[in-house]
């Protein structure tokens, strides 16, 4: 089976902030990233710092923002049309059908999710599932391996520590970029960072330099 | 969008009464409040495309916040705390608030067609 991953997230910016460094060191090696993203972050607050969106326009601005990233990421697209706040709402097992087609034709080595019920966001947690139900719809002998974030903070004491830890320091500048790139979100979320940009970068790096993960067990 | 001015939002707010009218009305303090502060508590509602006709509506307020009240014939729609409006392209009357970091903790939308799904 040749290499391709798979990352599935429902908002446009989970995969900047959460694995945009192991995203960039898959593609270094050349290997090919589809990124299936559930929605289009219609309900986020965030509007922009000052603010230049507003809940009818902040659909078609994460949009742009979505592509401008995977264009920096250097990663295909798939939008899968879902609403922001709903999934949990959806049928697991419909959700789950749906990634599936993805999955089905892309066959991939390696699918990166939420781990769900410790993903914080209820969308985290509903498509981390739908995704894990997806992957167990291969046969056991080709399903892709699973590796799946866990944001809760009590996660570590919870389900022990992550076996998969990418230090994303050397292309933290690549992360940094796609984070950007979600203009609209990255206004408000580094906030706290209100430094030169260099900086706020050495600070972000603090606080993100490292994604990991949890190889799951089916 | 721009602050409220209040002369103006009253007759935005005058040329929708008794229409038939989709709103779209939300409050959220963030899926994040008690991930980042263990001592909040997650809330947040939202309404979107409720077809109304109101027989009034209203804003009370000054300065950084206001009040909205529509008169139904058998009920309210009520919201505090917007601060900011404007109209749209697609003629939509635009309310929210913000915080100071420019997140949205409440919106009032009125048109008179639906709003996008």
């Amino acid at each position: 089976m040749s290499e391709h991953v798979v990352v599935i997230y429902p908002h446009p910016d989970d995969e900047a902030f959460g694995a945009s460094g192991t995203i960039t060191t898959f593609r270094e090696q050349g290997i090919p990233v589809t990124y299936l993203c559930g929605t289009l972050g219609e309900m986020g607050r965030n509007m922009g710092n000052p603010t230049f969106a507003t809940r009818e326009t902040l659909p078609e601005i994460r949009k742009s923002e979505l592509i401008k990233a995977c264009e920096v990421m250097d990663v295909e697209l798939e939008m899968l049309g879902y609403r922001d706040k709903t999934l949990e709402f959806e049928s697991t097992e419909e959700v789950a059908d749906h990634i599936f087609t993805y999955l089905d034709k892309i066959k991939p080595s390696l699918v990166i999710t939420h781990y769900p019920g410790h993903a914080v966001h209820p969308d985290h947690d509903a498509f981390g599932a739908a995704a894990i139900r997806a992957v167990e719809k291969f046969p056991v002998d080709q399903r892709p391996v699973v590796w799946a974030q866990a944001i809760s903070r009590t996660h570590v004491e919870e389900i022990g520590e992550p076996d998969i830890q990418k230090d994303v320091g050397s292309v933290f500048h690549k992360k940094f970029e796609t984070i950007m790139a979600h203009k609209s979100q990255a206004d408000g979320m580094l906030a706290k960072m209100k430094q030169e940009e260099e900086d706020m970068e050495e600070a972000a790096k603090q606080w993100l330099g490292v994604e990991s993960f949890y190889t799951w067990k089916f | 969008m721009e602050p409220i001015e209040i002369n103006h939002l009253q007759k935005l707010i005058d040329q929708h009464a008794n229409k038939d009218v989709y709103v779209h009305l939300e409050t959220t303090n963030g899926a994040y409040a008690s991930h980042f502060n263990q001592d909040a508590y997650n809330v947040g509602a939202f309404i979107r495309n409720a077809k109304v006709s109101y027989q009034r509506g209203k804003v009370v307020g000054a300065g950084t916040t206001y009040r909205v009240g529509l008169k139904l014939d058998i009920g309210w729609i009520y919201a505090e705390g917007v601060n900011q409006y404007e109209v749209d392209e697609n003629n939509k009357l635009l309310m929210a608030g913000h915080d100071r970091e420019g997140r949205l903790m409440v919106a009032l939308q009125i048109s008179e067609t639906p709003f996008n799904y």
